[in-house]
């Protein structure tokens, strides 16, 4: 059954994102372009517009559990159009970053997945691993056989690597993150991202 | 005229999934007399992910290449519009103090406070390109992307953010008819090619759509993700959406190879997915049959 | 020694309750010269400066000090009270002990109560040194000044002749009317804009008490308030003003068409014109610019190279009455005035900064103002709305608001008040024009608060049966030959999709050009938008800081036709007020250069906002600066620039400053 409990406007949540963004969220005055030129909005729960008034009226559970923060394309669109001049993707950004920071279970769990799996190829390969990329999420999210139908035109025409690209720069990835964790680390424990 | 020496940032879809990005750029640049050192020790800029998981990782792996660039005491040039946006993106946090420190922590290395980046599609339309087979014939619908303008603070890349001329300009001088087409810097999906096909087909049909009403009969792309998007998916939009496009997607460094009298086969034009063959066949570029 | 009487005013509680009255009428007692102290409930009140006046008689007072509000308050009050009872009202002296003490420091009531006694205590010292001043008598110019010749400045013109006084009415186009001339109906009546407004104009032209300059702008304004001189550039229109007959041959048979301004660019006119039929005077120009004798004229001149324009003077040998002149040339006149109106408009925002909407680009993108004359029945389309690409009627509309307003990355942040209404208007006249056209507006806020335009907006909805959309559009391109409006419905939070055959777009109206080296000759301020700005937003609204300006339309801010007759009016009256007068009392507290003191550097020239610094020369040929006390406001500025300290405020000396700081020790 639909409910919809009335909304506790509360300021502290906008502030905290204003702080981690740098953007000044209050500047919103909700004329919707973002939403109307974002290529993903067709598919989000909470076009961008939504986002910040929901950040506006500190809705931060509906913020970090939307699917909109991961659908996000970063195309920038929102932002270059913006009247108001507030960096709308930055803002989406930081939310992914918080919601990451929280240990949350993203609602779009596959897009986060590919995220990790991405990163997590760089600090094996130093490079992206496409095929390995391709190969362990298709394993991780369920979908053994997607878009295995390129792979051999690509094979053949050397536009896949079949092994992880041998660069040589693993301990010099493994301290780099090494680092990057303890940093962000001290970050969170600031409160920051 | 501009330095005849960059270090070059191929990033990792040029070694892989866009070889022939790679190989037309290294031919192309070498025939101008264009120096690319390639970078040694280069790494992946984080792309379409890292921002998305871990800021600190966001701006130190960009900088990563950055600080070498900075070694060689030379200007980074990249043919990839996504490492093109995070090492500007990068280049501009680390303007600020604290987070120049912090990169610097993170690299084990002092982070220069200016270093240029460019993209390639700015180095090569500064460049005279001696024509000797003229594109006339080809109607290109020039498509940037969306991350070569936006953040036009960030990227400094057009004077204009809605509709850029710098590709238009450069293909128009090698005899191309170039489209005013309104979808120039509207997005293709990006890296949501893995975990959200739907919205990759879905926005790269509406450009191919949007070119093909503008009687384009290809597109150029600055993009490795952007030819992905466009080039490869074709046949899916046609079960999806019904339109049989056929639309060849190719690189800009492609189409300045064919000008400068390169064979399709240098510029590797067999490793696309929308066969680029017909087209030139028709252009007479290659034999019939 | 003077005699001082000091009293403390209680302001109700406002200040006797955060101040210890009796212990500040109890230290002031004690300061040397004080001779008298009392205090008042509120010595604002009539019995509070009857006590006031008494205690001057009584007490023979030479100087009074009144610890109470703010002098810009009730310092005109006081002076009167003083002068009332025989005594210079320059003697006065105001501690503010409430703005700056009781309102300040209302919770903590011994540092009030210090602070209080300390700016008594200041204040006595400086009122010691007060000077009896006497405010000097100039005459009154009894002749106005219009500039803009819009709806505003017309209402001002004969607003101020109608009150009896001679008025110049200037306009740097050939016809005054202004923005209203080209608008086709007016929200929220639909009266015909150029049927109410064109009777004006006949009037103003006819009035005996007002002279026409068209083709002409201001080009430098000297002089203060009742005595200004203004150099006007009077335009050359090359053809004779007293022998045309407006027969209109000529610019019928003129063969050079160029874009109409008038249009907004949308139908042509000669090289020689009037901007529209209406046009006052009905005497054409001839554009220099455009004009192939005068072309042909220049290219000999300047001996350049190629073709040469054909000599033509078509127009000449057509003219029945041989009114053109091709020897006229561009005059300067310098006039005298007492006031002067400004009425300079505004002129919309170019939307072509926002690429994503196409405008310049497809041409079916056009302006409120551009549909204005495709509506109009004399406009280019004689009155049918017509698509500019091919000619055809359009069936769907789509207005966007706010292009240029409410934008801080490629606008104005204000909202530029008319144009909610006039996409009400826009929508409605459509669908009259052809019931088959369906309107949608996006809007972000419908702004519709004066007399009638709620209802008015309701009419659109409700009876024109305008779709409207609540949210900024994102994108405009093109599609089998119509346009696709991307935007969102904020309502329902969805994007929505528009095929629209016409996309209007709501330009912000902006200052008009030049408006801020107009504000500068006149040296009224201006703010970042360039709007004039005001002596006081909500009590002097037609007033400028420079007295003998005022202000009226949207030169202040977007103003819609009601508001910009109003502020006509009311500038006028201040105008007219004005000039009623035979002598004008100036401020005797001005600066004063002591020419022994003066090294002619003239930084108190460079520094002056007000131009009343001149210059003359003394007995041994040095340049010395000398003030103005017409123009003067003492503001001060001078004497700080002073290097060698030559220049001293009357009423404020530097003396008198030092004497109220050592006051504190």
């Amino acid at each position: 059954m639909l409910t919809k409990d009335r909304i506790v406007p509360s300021a502290d949540f906008c502030q905290r994102v204003e702080a981690l963004s740098g953007e000044k969220i209050t500047r919103c005055n909700q004329c919707g372009k973002c939403t109307a030129g974002c290529p993903a909005a067709y598919t989000m729960d909470l076009g961008p517009r939504q986002v910040m008034r929901a950040i506006q009226l500190g809705l931060k559970e509906e913020v970090l559990q939307s699917p909109t923060i991961w659908i996000c394309l970063f195309c920038q669109t929102c932002s270059a159009r913006c009247p108001m001049g507030i960096d709308v993707a930055r803002t989406i950004e930081s939310l992914c970053l918080m919601a990451e920071a929280e240990h949350r279970k993203p609602p779009e769990k596959e897009i986060e997945l590919f995220h990790r799996l991405f990163v997590d190829s760089i600090l094996r390969h130093g490079h992206l691993w496409e095929l390995g990329l391709g190969g362990f999420y298709n394993l991780r999210s369920g979908h053994p056989l997607a878009n295995i139908s390129f792979v051999p035109k690509m094979l053949q025409k050397g536009k896949l690597r079949l092994l992880p690209p041998r660069t040589g720069r693993g301990a010099r990835m493994r301290d780099i993150f090494a680092r990057a964790r303890e940093v962000e680390a001290a970050r969170h424990k600031k409160g920051e991202v | 005229m501009s330095p005849a020496t960059y270090a070059y940032y191929p990033g990792c879809a040029l070694h892989s999934t866009a070889k022939e990005y790679d190989v037309s750029t290294k031919l192309v640049t070498k025939a101008l007399g264009i120096e690319l050192r390639e970078l040694e020790d280069w790494i992946c800029c984080g792309a379409s992910s890292a921002h998305t998981i871990s800021r600190p990782l966001s701006i130190s792996l960009p900088a990563h290449e950055l600080v070498s660039a900075g070694k060689q005491g030379l200007p980074l040039v990249t043919s990839c519009a996504m490492c093109f946006s995070r090492l500007k993106f990068s280049s501009k946090e680390i303007q600020d103090p604290e987070t120049r420190e912090m990169v610097g922590q993170v690299l084990g290395e002092e982070v220069p406070e200016n270093q240029e980046v460019n993209h390639l599609l700015e180095v090569l339309s500064r460049e005279e390109i001696p024509v000797t087979r003229s594109l006339s014939g080809l109607r290109i619908a020039c498509y940037y992307g969306c991350l070569l303008t936006r953040p036009a603070a960030v990227t400094q890349f057009d004077d204009s953010v809605e509709n850029p001329q710098i590709m238009d300009r450069l293909l128009q001088r090698l005899g191309a008819e170039t489209l005013d087409w309104p979808f120039k810097t509207e997005c293709c999906g990006a890296g949501m090619l893995i975990p959200r096909r739907d919205i990759v087909i879905k926005l790269s049909h509406r450009l191919l759509y949007q070119a093909r009403q503008a009687g384009a009969n290809c597109l150029a792309v600055a993009c490795p993700v952007c030819h992905s998007n466009l080039d490869l998916r074709q046949r899916e939009m046609r079960s999806r959406y019904g339109d049989h496009f056929d639309l060849p997607v190719l690189y800009f460094t492609q189409l300045i190879g064919l000008a400068m009298g390169f064979s399709p086969a240098e510029m590797l034009l067999d490793h696309h997915f929308s066969d680029p063959m017909p087209l030139m066949r028709e252009q007479g570029w290659v034999k019939k049959g | 020694m003077s005699r001082i009487g000091v009293f403390i005013c209680h302001c109700g509680r406002n200040i006797a309750e955060p101040v210890d009255i009796p212990a500040v009428m109890e230290a002031t007692r004690a300061i040397p010269g004080v001779v008298y102290v009392d205090e008042n409930q509120f010595t604002c009140s009539l019995p509070g400066q009857d006590s006031v006046r008494r205690a001057i008689v009584e007490q023979r007072l030479d100087r009074v000090v009144i610890g109470a509000c703010s002098p810009r308050m009730h310092e005109e009050t006081f002076r009167k009270a003083l002068a009332s009872a025989g005594l210079n009202p320059y003697l006065l002296e105001i501690a503010n002990i409430r703005e700056h003490c009781a309102w300040v420091h209302g919770n903590d009531r011994p540092a009030a109560t210090a602070k209080a006694i300390e700016l008594v205590r200041m204040a006595v010292a400086k009122a010691a040194r007060n000077q009896a001043l006497f405010p000097k008598e100039i005459g009154v110019t009894k002749r106005a000044l219009v500039i803009g010749g819009g709806i505003a400045g017309i209402q001002a013109a004969l607003d101020i002749a109608d009150a009896g006084h001679e008025v110049v009415l200037v306009e740097r186009e050939p016809s005054i009317g202004g923005r209203m001339a080209q608008l086709d109906k007016t929200f929220p009546t639909l009266d015909c804009s150029a049927c109410i407004l064109t009777p004006k104009m006949v009037e103003a032209s006819q009035h005996p008490l007002i002279t026409l300059r068209t083709c002409a702008q201001v080009e430098a304004v000297r002089g203060f308030v009742g005595n200004f001189e203004v150099d006007i550039k009077q335009g050359a229109r090359k053809v004779d003003q007293e022998k045309c007959t407006s027969c209109g041959i000529c610019w019928q048979k003129c063969p050079e068409k160029v874009p109409s301004e008038f249009e907004m660019g949308q139908g042509k006119r000669s090289a020689i014109y009037i901007p529209f039929a209406q046009a006052v005077p009905a005497i054409p120009v001839i554009d220099t610019e455009h004009c192939r004798y005068i072309r042909y004229l220049k290219f000999n001149e300047d001996k350049e190279e190629g073709k040469a324009p054909p000599q033509c003077r078509i127009c000449e040998k057509l003219c029945p009455p041989q009114a053109i002149d091709w020897e006229e040339e561009d005059s300067l006149i310098t006039e005298k005035f007492g006031a002067l109106v400004v009425a300079t408009g505004y002129k919309p925002f170019d939307p072509t900064v926002y690429e994503e909407f196409g405008y310049g680009h497809y041409p079916d993108v056009i302006t409120g103002l551009e549909l204005e004359r495709l509506m109009s029945a004399s406009g280019p389309t004689d009155g049918q709305v017509l698509r500019p690409s091919d000619g055809t009627p359009p069936k769907t509309v789509v207005f966007v608001s706010c292009i240029g307003s409410r934008d801080e990355t490629k606008g104005h942040s204000y909202c530029s008040q008319t144009c909610c209404m006039y996409m009400a208007k826009h929508a409605i006249l459509l669908q009259e024009h052809d019931p088959e056209v369906q309107s949608y507006i996006f809007y972000i806020d419908i702004r519709a608060t004066g007399k009638g335009y709620e209802e008015f907006s309701r009419r659109a909805q409700e009876e024109a049966g305008a779709q409207y959309l609540r949210g900024r559009i994102a994108k405009v391109y093109p599609k089998d030959g119509k346009l696709v409006v991307q935007g969102e419905d904020s309502l329902i939070g969805r994007p929505v999709e528009i095929t629209a055959d016409l996309v209007v777009l709501a330009a912000a109206m902006e200052p008009n050009t030049g408006a801020a080296e107009m504000a500068q000759r006149l040296s009224i301020s201006y703010d970042s938008d360039h709007f004039f700005v005001q002596a006081h937003p909500k009590l002097r609204p037609v007033e400028t800081q420079t007295d003998g300006v005022f202000l009226a339309g949207s030169c202040i801010f977007p103003s819609d036709i009601p508001q910009s007759v109003a502020q006509g009016s009311a500038a006028a009256s201040k105008a007219a007020a004005l000039l009623n007068r035979d002598h004008l009392v100036t401020n005797p507290m001005t600066a004063l250069v002591d020419p022994l003191k003066c090294t002619g550097c003239l930084q108190c020239v460079a520094v002056c906002p007000f131009n009343a610094v001149e210059t003359q020369l003394s007995r041994e040929q040095r340049t010395l600066a000398v003030i103005n006390e017409g123009t003067c406001k003492g503001c001060g500025l001078c004497v700080s620039a002073c290097r060698p300290g030559a220049i001293d405020l009357r009423g404020t000396t530097n003396q008198q400053l030092l004497a109220e700081v050592m006051a504190l020790w």
